[in-house]
């Protein structure tokens, strides 16, 4: 219970601040379109010709922007020392690792959410599906887990902006490759059977073991 | 002495240090810092630039790792996972440790839950107005001038009524004025047997607050005087 009210005090803290600040919705939100528009006018738009490039780009458009938006999540705890007033806090460090992450769920949920009608348009995506949106969120909490762990590392050197995704991409490659899969298989009008017994398993299976292995390293990086 | 949530031992000392090292890289920071402090004392440790007083302090906090040694704040151990003994402890340093766009109450408002104080509330209106802030209290901190994010600092770091106070130079960047609400503050402090660390390279501030003085000089305890009393002989004199 007490590592819950910690985790929600945090995140509640970095949804009021983003609230007022609107610096990463808006930067990962004009980062996104500008992706999409170079997208829709560097590849051949035959009819047809996008869809089985479609899932690739939707996912590389989101992996970019969730860096984006984690890179900025913990920077804003550098302002003021904001990480070691955390810390000070006599809360598990659990608790501030899954606070952060939550925040960084939501941000990139919300900005996911407003650019995917902007993909369907743009990329000639079919229709869209309630198991395309269970991939995004399963896709979504790993991204969070991983990038809000590496995201607290890199942020104490100097190269953080570097440093962020050489960390969080090869760590990830897992839970992209299943999202493109299964967002492929989500978005065609056959059978999607490989959603549901291969590829969303397998998202599931990534988080839970990023949603152990993350926090536990995290307690023992910022123990002191 | 007050009570708060974590009622410690009066038979243990307030903060007890013992062979504190810490090195960064080839430059040794701290050669086996010894420290035991009492309730009640108000301690100001004084020392040149980089003679460590800033890391010492955020190792009795539980923000840096010491290479070796020990730290018990109240009797509880700080050098393993601080935990429940963080809760003892209040510490402001050379950053503020606040949220610049949240207004001075919703910064409290956020370390009162995180801390689980209950009466919230009425507690932060309490340390606003021990601050003189409560007229900023719905200013967003980046609106302050850095003199009164330095008395907020203060206000969040005794937000919990923690028994145990670490300042890093409490004084800079303060008037006068808040300066002696400052020294008032620390005097109530160790009057309701709390005890107090701080950092100055102010020595009329200093040693117009302290019970005890401290020199920190390559690495160790070099002086350790009760306040008027002469400084031990050898030592090095508060820079």
């Amino acid at each position: 219970m007490e590592l819950l009210r910690g985790a929600l005090t945090v995140a509640w803290k970095d949804v009021r601040l983003e609230l007022r600040s609107r610096e990463v919705i808006a930067s990962a939100l004009v980062f996104g379109l500008i992706v999409v528009v170079v997208f829709n006018f560097g590849l051949n738009r035959s009819p047809g010709s996008l869809e089985p490039v479609a899932p690739g780009l939707l996912w590389v458009a989101y992996a970019f922007i969730g860096v984006l938006a984690m890179n900025r999540a913990f920077t804003r705890e550098l302002e003021n020392g904001g990480m070691d007033g955390l810390l000070l806090a006599p809360v598990s460090r659990d608790a501030v690792f899954l606070g952060k992450m939550l925040g960084s769920l939501a941000f990139m949920l919300v900005i996911e959410a407003i650019l995917l009608p902007v993909f369907a348009v743009m990329l000639d995506l079919p229709t869209l599906s309630p198991a395309l949106g269970l991939v995004i969120l399963l896709a979504t909490v790993g991204f969070a887990t991983v990038g809000t762990f590496f995201s607290g590392i890199a942020v104490q050197t100097r190269s953080r902006e570097i440093l962020l995704p050489i960390l969080f991409f090869p760590v990830v490659v897992p839970v992209i490759i299943a999202a493109v899969e299964a967002s492929a298989l989500a978005l065609q009008s056959g059978p999607m059977t490989g959603v549901w017994t291969r590829w969303l398993p397998l998202l599931i299976v990534f988080d839970a073991l990023y949603l152990v292995i993350c926090p536990w390293i995290f307690g023992y990086v910022f123990e002191g | 002495m007050r009570a708060t949530s974590e009622s410690p031992d009066p038979a243990v000392p307030a903060i007890a240090a013992a062979g504190i090292r810490k090195d960064y890289g080839d430059r040794a920071a701290l050669r086996g810092v010894d420290l035991s402090i009492g309730w009640g004392e108000i301690a100001v440790l004084f020392g040149a630039n980089g003679a460590g007083k800033t890391t010492l302090l955020r190792i009795l906090a539980g923000l840096t790792r010491a290479d070796d040694g020990t730290v018990h704040l109240a009797g509880r151990p700080m050098h393993r996972r601080g935990g429940r003994a963080r809760r003892l402890v209040g510490f402001a340093g050379h950053q503020t440790l606040l949220y610049n766009d949240l207004t001075c109450r919703e910064n409290l408002e956020f370390y009162a839950k995180l801390y689980g104080i209950s009466g919230a509330k009425d507690r932060i209106e309490q340390v606003l107005a021990q601050m003189n802030l409560s007229d900023r209290a719905n200013r967003r901190v980046r609106t302050l001038s850095h003199g009164m994010q330095k008395r907020l600092s203060m206000a969040r770091a005794i937000l919990h009524q923690p028994v145990v106070l670490l300042l890093d130079e409490p004084e800079s960047g303060l008037d006068a004025e808040s300066v002696a609400t400052l020294g008032d503050l620390l005097r109530d402090w160790a009057g309701s047997g709390r005890t107090a660390l701080l950092t100055t390279h102010s020595a009329d501030v200093g040693l117009a607050w302290a019970d005890r003085t401290l020199t920190l000089s390559n690495g160790r305890i070099e002086a350790d005087a009760v306040a008027g009393s002469p400084i031990t002989a050898g030592a090095a004199a508060p820079q």
